[in-house]
């Protein structure tokens, strides 16, 4: 898999926000603070690959799967996807690197129109990149929900006449309409219940194998990501600090946080309980990182050195990176 | 048989809470919708219980009928028998002593539980003032020590801080800290780690369970996470559709579920070693209140029903000592 060219190269790939400054802090004229949101992040994702991002909440895996899809513009680095270099598109190729592109939101209830019937979205989606006319579009509209699962009566409805694991359903509906390639799903099953996640899950792995898209699938639960992902990059403040195969990854992860992340999450089995906390201390604000490694106030190897340098990714072995000055393969 | 194991249980231990034939009802006449529909357990002293279910299950709203916290329409019935009196139908001074006295209560969203124009001191000292004797610079330095002990840094300058110049997970510990200022003999948590992170909610889960080690409280833990459940619970009810449909001990119910829905939520969950496999998923999605199937509520999912099931509701019935299930195929169940 490493061997062919990717379909996604992310290079040095930055974002920082400016933090909203009330009017009394203009006043007094306290200085603009900057969020660092994605410092320096680069990996590949090869053609029909389903690369995981985990990372806790405020590590940048929410920004960095919208900076693919310019959603906002990243304010440094490259991204190139399948040979084009997607921050130098004019608006006419943007568009159409839109279509391959497409992003599956977190919040179904939020990110589905209310106002339009499940057959008026699909069909506006289809109409605006010109794939079908006339009556192919009901067609396809009805292929499409036949797709995700759904049943023909819903092209009629209405959002909230569907449960949630349904509106997901219909998030992905509307994200194949426009056929394409890759598929960036942030938190797809977050919001559902166990029993429903499973069968979003299930027909998510089905559309990857049918329809060979690539997926990025972002999330913050590690069992989903075991389960579904190729490779899997762990997030941390920003940086990518160690990416592998995923069972290379959860078997034998090299970062400390990795490790900590694994077994911060709650075991299924309950003969096997610790009583010691996984991690001490809390996220530290993207407003203040850490001098030299990020996780050095938490880490429970920290040396000197973690204090003063910021430890580069280095490759451990092939296909495995870390960003720790103590991590061996 | 049956009998003669339930009266074995419960002779062992006076449970310390004891719920028979809880109801809530929202509405009336036609249109009544039963979110909790009669349901019993009991919590010992010092044991820590898991409520499970999905969305809609109704484990939330039992926690909040406990306590008497469901307003009209709601309406409550049953039984909820805490140290021999029915806190449904004791007097409401009566009752202020009990709520957030000897029973503490933290819930899903910190933000919004606490008072944002109080600071963290300030609510905890109120709940001082409410339950315990202590004068004004008491309730100083056992809040502090509060703050402290559920693992606030620095507390004594934390103190005076606002809910909102705390973290998610600060906010947690704050809550806990206020639910404790009264020395409580139960706890009751409403998905208190939901909406935190992983390595936040795990150092929250066993703040809890030192807490109730060193306190000797008993524990109402209320979830969706199997795996939360798994790793902090002695028992387990998991709710269907508003009712209890299997209870016992959590490494028994875990090794061997005995109600379909229990191992179908068991068997959802993606596990190590089989990967981009198909999940085993349960089809369709939960019954809505407002229409129950006629039987038991999780048959038309379910892939071990017979006609039976279609008929009338399976009672709770124990299938082991102390483990009780509410699926009349529950043998088919564990064998698979």
């Amino acid at each position: 898999m490493t061997e062919a060219e990717p379909l996604i190269t992310v290079e040095t790939l930055s974002m920082s926000f400016r933090r909203h400054r009330s009017f009394l802090a203009r006043l007094t004229g306290q200085p603009i603070q900057i969020v660092r949101a994605l410092n320096d992040v680069s990996f590949t994702v090869a053609r029909g690959e389903t690369l995981g991002i985990v990372g806790e909440s405020g590590c940048g895996k929410s920004t960095l799967a919208r900076c693919l899809v310019r959603l906002p513009t990243p304010v440094a680095g490259r991204i190139s996807y399948d040979g084009i270099e997607v921050l130098m598109l004019d608006a006419t190729r943007q568009r159409d690197y839109s279509r391959r592109v497409q992003m599956v939101f977190q919040d179904p209830y939020s990110s589905l129109n209310p106002r339009m019937t499940v057959g008026q979205m699909l069909g506006e989606a289809i109409r605006f990149h010109g794939l079908r006319r006339g009556p192919e579009v009901e067609k396809r509209v009805g292929e499409l929900l036949d797709l995700v699962r759904l049943p023909p009566d819903a092209k009629a409805r209405y959002p909230h006449e569907f449960s949630g694991g349904q509106r997901q359903r219909i998030g992905i509906a509307r994200a194949l309409a426009v056929e394409p390639e890759c598929l960036i799903a942030d938190e797809l099953v977050s919001a559902l219940d166990v029993s429903v996640q499973a069968q979003i899950v299930n027909l998510l792995l089905e559309l990857q194998e049918r329809l060979g898209l690539t997926v990025l699938f972002i999330a913050h639960d590690l069992r989903l990501v075991r389960h579904i992902s190729h490779r899997v990059a762990v997030m941390y403040l920003g940086a990518i600090v160690e990416l592998a195969e995923t069972e290379r990854l959860f078997t034998a992860p090299s970062h400390p946080y990795t490790a900590a992340l694994l077994k911060a999450a709650p075991e299924l089995d309950p003969a096997r309980r610790s009583v010691v906390d996984a991690v001490r201390g809390e996220l530290p604000s993207p407003l203040a990182i850490p001098s030299g490694c990020p996780f050095h106030p938490r880490c429970p190897i920290a040396i000197d050195r973690c204090w003063i340098e910021r430890p580069e990714l280095r490759e451990l072995a092939a296909g495995h990176i870390a960003a720790c000055h103590l991590a061996t393969a | 048989m049956t009998a003669l194991a339930q009266t074995a249980v419960a002779s062992e231990v006076q449970p310390l809470l004891a719920v028979r034939d809880l109801r809530v009802v929202f509405g009336q006449g036609e249109r009544a919708l039963t979110a909790v529909d009669g349901i019993d357990f009991e919590v010992a002293p010092g044991e820590v219980l898991g409520i499970a279910g999905e969305s809609g299950s109704g484990k939330s709203v039992t926690l909040r009928a406990i306590l008497r916290l469901v307003h009209p329409p709601g309406h409550v019935s049953g039984r909820v028998l805490w140290r021999g009196r029915d806190l449904l139908t004791i007097p409401e001074a009566e009752l202020r002593r009990v709520r957030g006295g000897q029973i503490g209560v933290i819930f899903q969203e910190p933000m919004t539980a606490l008072n944002p124009v109080l600071t963290v001191g300030m609510q905890i000292r109120e709940n001082l003032r409410e339950h315990t004797t202590l004068d004004a610079a008491g309730r100083k330095a056992r809040a502090i020590e509060l703050l402290d002990h559920v693992g606030i840094p620095a507390a004594k300058s934390r103190i005076e801080d606002y809910p909102h110049q705390f973290s998610g997970g600060m906010r947690q510990r704050a809550m806990i800290a206020i639910a404790l200022a009264s020395s409580p003999k139960l706890l009751l948590a409403d998905e208190p780690t939901t909406a935190l992170d992983v390595t936040i909610q795990d150092q929250i889960l066993k703040l809890i369970l030192r807490l109730r080690r060193e306190l000797a409280m008993s524990v109402v833990l209320v979830t969706h996470d199997l795996g939360v459940i798994a790793q902090t619970c002695d028992r387990l009810a998991v709710m269907y559709a508003g009712q209890v449909v299997e209870t016992g001990p959590v490494t028994e119910i875990f090794r061997r579920p005995r109600h379909a829905y229990t191992l179908g939520l068991l068997n959802s969950v993606p596990r190590a070693g089989v990967m981009r496999q198909p999940l085993a998923s349960i089809p369709g999605q939960p019954p809505l209140l407002s229409n129950l199937p006629q039987g038991c509520a999780f048959a038309p999912r379910c892939r071990f029903v017979i006609d039976a099931c279609r008929q009338a509701r399976p009672p709770l019935v124990a299938v082991e000592t102390a483990h009780k299930s509410a699926c009349i195929r529950h043998e088919t169940v564990a064998a698979a």
